[in-house]
């Protein structure tokens, strides 16, 4: 199969059927809240997931923007040019079929007009040592709780404590606007803008995993505890299922600075992945 | 469980409170963002809106397209916070219903109570569930605007939770801090 058929396969599912990590945390949710109002939206919430599932609906109307993390073998055959090319077709050939809604505008602005096509998509790479395939993960984000995500610059010296006053402040501020039980992801270190793709790429982390460094795990394990004390809750509303996973991301940064970027998704958590075994060149690529 | 029933009865929609779950069945305008823009704009130079504001509401959606066979495609809420600039004038102009998702402006809240209004919270991202609750899909003004457009929906059994009633009560989510 061509690259950007798998490509579409993909991302057709994807607008109208969870992952399974996702879809489990969900579901586990309700059966743990004890917040009446909470209970009410996770039932919506459940009802809504079937009801994408058994019809050509969307999960949502923001079937999101495209962004994808490429991790890139060092043995993998690459050439990102035909790579591109392969990830805006499946990109724009599923959108079409999958009836996603077109919510992409080409100039942010000025014109604000809409592309008709839901591209570009959001790329970035990452060499991936050891390996010799490339692999795709995608995701549909959506922008009410895109407009929650955002940086802080702290203090080299405020340490965890820092950064975790500085996330907990960010989902504060989100409240009930990104479409609580969110999904969170948290980059530290690096420049302002390589901590923002880091907590992008710990979006992608599978729900419910964890950090493999002990520190960063229990970082997690805190963050999550004490953002689901805030009692935003589901919808907004109350309760005590306001994140249902938390995972961070590090990188080396400069001894002045602390970069903490917090990317937030909505309950929609929806994700894909695609394998191309061997990488691609621009050949017809084995896909998994 | 309370029902209202669009275009309302003035007792029935004072009967909604804070707090409860309200289903709606009948007429729902929907318009986002540039629709208030251009709503704004109109009253700005003293015209007439493209609708009657009088016993109605206005739900803040820009749907998917609708797939083959189906009326609507997902047509779940859009954060109600960026229509705050504009909601205190339609308050004043008769709109007295409004239903979108997440927290609303103080002087939101405020103009609610003083024109004796609702703000009806639809589940978020629960797009799927809200197409089958649409019976009727027609565009009022602006197509150009694709999914922005101004449509009148017909819906039955549109569930929401009453957020700020007509009485001045809101729930403390209802407030964006």
């Amino acid at each position: 199969m061509e690259l950007n058929k798998s490509i579409e396969n993909a991302l057709i599912d994807a607008v109208r059927i969870l992952p399974e990590d996702v879809e489990r945390v969900i579901r586990k949710a309700l059966e743990t809240e004890k917040d009446s109002r909470g209970r009410l939206v996770l039932e919506k919430i459940v009802q809504n997931i079937d009801v994408a599932a058994s019809s050509a609906l969307p999960l949502c109307q923001d079937c999101g923007m495209f962004y994808v993390w490429v991790e890139v073998g060092d043995r993998a055959r690459f050439n990102i040019a035909a790579l591109e090319e392969e990830i805006y077709k499946g990109c724009e050939s599923a959108a079409q079929k999958a009836f996603y809604r077109k919510s992409i505008v080409t100039e942010p602005v000025f014109e604000r007009e809409n592309s008709q096509t839901n591209l570009p998509p959001v790329i970035n790479y990452e060499l991936k040592k050891g390996s010799s395939d490339i692999i795709l993960h995608f995701l549909l984000k959506g922008f009410g709780s895109e407009n929650c995500s955002s940086v802080r610059m702290i203090n080299p010296t405020a340490g965890e404590e820092g950064v975790v006053n500085a996330v907990l402040d960010m989902m504060k501020k989100a409240g009930g606007k990104p479409c609580p039980p969110v999904f969170l992801g948290v980059g530290v270190g690096g420049t302002m803008d390589r901590a923002a793709q880091l907590s992008k790429k710990a979006l992608i982390r599978e729900a419910g995993s964890y950090n493999p460094d002990p520190r960063y795990r229990a970082m997690e394990e805190r963050l999550l505890k004490e953002i689901n004390a805030v009692n935003i809750g589901p919808g907004g509303l109350g309760g005590e299922n306001t994140c249902l996973s938390i995972a961070v991301e590090s990188a080396p940064t400069h001894i002045a600075g602390l970069p903490v970027a917090l990317s937030v998704n909505c309950w929609a958590d929806r994700k894909a992945s695609v394998r191309i075994l061997g990488g691609y060149d621009g050949n017809t690529a084995p896909t998994v | 469980m309370a029902i209202l029933h669009l275009p309302f009865e003035e007792e029935e929609l004072k009967s909604i409170k804070a707090g409860d779950e309200v289903l709606i069945t009948g007429k729902l305008y929907v318009g986002r963002d540039q629709v208030h823009l251009r709503f704004k704009e109109i009253l700005d130079r003293g015209g007439n809106l493209p609708i009657d504001f009088e016993g109605n509401g206005i739900y803040y959606m820009g749907p998917s397209p609708a797939p083959d066979g189906y009326e609507i495609g997902a047509c779940g809420p859009t954060t109600s916070q960026r229509m705050d600039p504009f909601s205190p004038l339609m308050l004043s102009k008769g709109l007295r219903v409004m239903v979108g998702k997440g927290p609303r402006a103080k002087a939101v809240l405020d103009a609610v109570e003083k024109y004796h209004g609702l703000y009806l919270q639809a589940f978020g991202g629960c797009g799927a569930l809200y197409a089958s609750c649409v019976k009727k899909k027609s565009v009022v003004a602006y197509p150009e605007l694709g999914p922005e457009a101004l449509l009148l929906l017909e819906v039955e059994n549109f569930p929401t939770i009453c957020m700020a009633d007509s009485s001045g009560n809101y729930l403390p989510s209802a407030i964006f801090v």
